[in-house]
């Protein structure tokens, strides 16, 4: 059996400047060695701790789809120590993958469901995996109706703009995209996300919202989405913390009796409630 | 039942030496601890209580994980060797051989099974030692154990004056004893042992009532009682590094240059860096959610975990505490609460 704890080693085959501040970047990987990616597969929602050899590691999600073949995708938020030596690598660099880890979204429980999806920021990454996920000509006919809210702050800080340009160019999505603030090359929406899913209005039946973004966002959306008629267990999240091992023993994600690590990150908010809010 | 004259346990020791690596109870300055021994004299078996658990045998207070090599645009990883000398664990007490079972459910899961623990684990054999004169801090019977709890070891040591009875657990344990140096057991000798063993257990104070403690923590998610108990913590760690149960870990690399290595360090709850994310966000800001995570952690979230409390009564936090906080104490008034 493989030690989970021995990374595998992989070469950044692209870097892509997502926003226009440069603070974040999408990095393609490739499998130094073709036997690690063999056999090597995962699912939305899953995440993997990526290495920086003399840094450490930080856990990350994957923004790819496993459909998509060839690389992993990860991006990253320069914002610490690791993320900052990873934004200072080059293509052709190496760097550890540890994982996958996690459960990954519950796509047993959404296909033949209406999934809304609903992203903040940064936190869009495994959202993008979802998405690319279902809109997959191998799956697209298992999910029903996929809608999209996705908000930044500004234009320049939406995350994946060749896939939203494509995605709303589709006729078998609703993508509504949203800036707290518009500058003059944005001809969209200027509202924040909770508004924006209000003024939607996604039907709770038979549905399955996903939801991912600034914790800010999150609170002031759950009312939202509670008072159009979904109920906690049809709404999904994915958590963050600050982790180690991602293998549910170095002891430091739990959320009460769920280590995010191992039993999430993906989590409904009928299992958070009662626990301690510690996210 | 066998036995083994006292006398001879110094050749006995000596005779594990040659095929085994040796961790035994050892008097560092005024504290006790276990380490490897090269000599039996160095084996103290006349201890108490040791001062630090065993713990570190099988999680090493830092322990590296594998080391790297870095190269322009290429990096290779190498894990440590195998272990190839088996280990004995000497003169174990039954709360520390318990909390080893505790771990073993933590790090030997059937799914992303931890090898580096499992491979100590797996290749050290135990030979635990009865706790005739229990330490006045001790509750192990409030929480499961006694202080001749055998469960966990493969030989069991119990002094009788000039001898150890010696109860033979397992295979393993069976393997080391050696004809020349261990007897049977006379009925006189098995009846000092049961006279011990009672006498052990009327030195325990009355068992605390914990039996809905889990029940009890659940509906105290949101309580006083943990602002109160972070007002006069100090935030050491000593309870976490002591605690023969408590087992979490940081990892970080130990960078030289072109070379370094990953390195696994004990770690606690109480600490804010534990949780701190690189936004700046912490999910546990202050010493009420801390507190709160680490009685949670023991005697709630740990039953489904491991099946048990995460705490076996050794007694080494209420010792070792700087303000005297007492987790006796502080089960108690969540009982009363």
């Amino acid at each position: 059996m493989r030690n989970p704890y021995l990374p595998i080693l992989m070469r950044i085959e692209r870097i892509i400047v997502e926003t226009d501040d440069e603070m974040l970047k999408s990095f393609d990987l490739v499998f130094v060695n073709e036997s690690d990616g063999q056999g090597f597969s995962f699912m939305p929602g899953q995440f993997c701790e990526i290495s920086v050899f003399g840094k450490g590691e930080a856990p990350f999600g994957f923004a790819s789809s496993p459909l998509e073949q060839g690389y992993l995708r990860i991006t990253v938020n320069k914002a610490g120590v690791l993320t900052t030596a990873l934004h200072d690598l080059a293509e052709g660099d190496i760097v550890g993958l540890r994982g996958p880890l996690g459960n990954g979204y519950p796509l047993h429980l959404f296909e033949g469901h209406n999934i809304v999806v609903i992203g903040g920021g940064f936190a869009f990454t495994t959202l993008r995996s979802l998405v690319v996920y279902m809109l997959h000509s191998a799956n697209r006919a298992k999910f029903g109706e996929i809608s999209i809210v996705y908000g930044a702050r500004q234009p320049g800080l939406l995350l994946y703009k060749q896939e939203l340009s494509i995605w709303g160019h589709r006729d078998d999505v609703r993508l509504y995209l949203t800036v707290d603030k518009r500058d003059e090359t944005w001809r969209g929406r200027e509202a924040l996300v909770p508004n924006v899913v209000e003024e939607v209005a996604p039907n709770p039946k038979n549905a399955y919202a996903v939801i991912c973004g600034p914790s800010v966002m999150i609170r002031y959306t759950l009312p939202k989405l509670s008072a159009l008629g979904f109920s906690p267990d049809q709404i999904y999240t994915s958590l963050e913390r600050r982790m180690k091992c991602g293998l549910g023993k170095c002891g430091r994600c739990n959320i009460g009796p769920y280590y995010v690590c191992e039993d999430g990150p993906v989590f409904s908010y009928a299992q958070l409630n009662g626990l301690p809010k510690e996210y | 039942m066998k036995k083994i004259a006292k006398a001879d346990m110094g050749r006995f020791i000596a005779r594990l030496l040659e095929q085994y690596m040796v961790y035994a109870p050892v008097q560092v300055d005024d504290a006790i601890q276990f380490q490897e021994i090269t000599t039996p004299s160095e084996a103290y078996l006349d201890y108490q209580n040791s001062t630090k658990s065993p713990k570190g045998v099988f999680l090493p207070q830092s322990e590296v994980l594998f080391r790297y090599n870095k190269g322009p645009k290429q990096v290779t990883v190498t894990p440590p060797e195998e272990i190839k000398k088996e280990r004995v664990l000497l003169g174990v007490r039954g709360c520390d051989v318990r909390a080893t079972l505790l771990l073993d459910a933590i790090f030997n899961t059937p799914v992303n099974p931890d090898v580096y623990y499992e491979e100590k684990r797996g290749k050290t054999i135990i030979i635990g030692l009865a706790c005739s004169e229990p330490p006045s801090l001790c509750f192990c019977t409030s929480v499961g154990g006694t202080p001749f709890d055998r469960k966990g070891s493969d030989l069991f040591l119990i002094d009788i004056s000039d001898a150890y009875l010696v109860d033979v657990l397992t295979d393993k344990g069976e393997k080391l004893l050696d004809d020349t140096l261990f007897r049977d057991a006379t009925a006189a000798d098995l009846e000092l042992a049961r006279k011990r063993e009672a006498e052990a257990l009327e030195q325990m104070p009355p068992p605390l009532e914990v039996k809905q403690l889990k029940d009890k923590l659940d509906g105290m998610v949101e309580s006083p009682l943990w602002g109160t108990l972070a007002e006069r913590c100090l935030r050491c760690g000593i309870c976490a590094y002591l605690c023969p149960s408590c087992y979490c870990f940081d990892i970080v690399d130990e960078d030289y240059g072109s070379s370094g290595e990953r390195v696994r360090n004990w770690d606690a709850c109480m600490f804010s860096l534990y949780s701190l994310e690189t936004s700046g966000h912490n999910p546990r800001p202050t010493g009420s959610e801390r507190w709160r995570q680490r009685l949670m952690h023991k005697f709630n979230y740990a039953i489904g975990q491991c099946g048990d409390a995460l705490c076996v009564g050794c007694g080494r936090c209420v010792q070792g505490c700087p303000v005297n906080i007492d987790i006796r104490k502080i089960v108690t008034d969540v009982m009363a609460s």
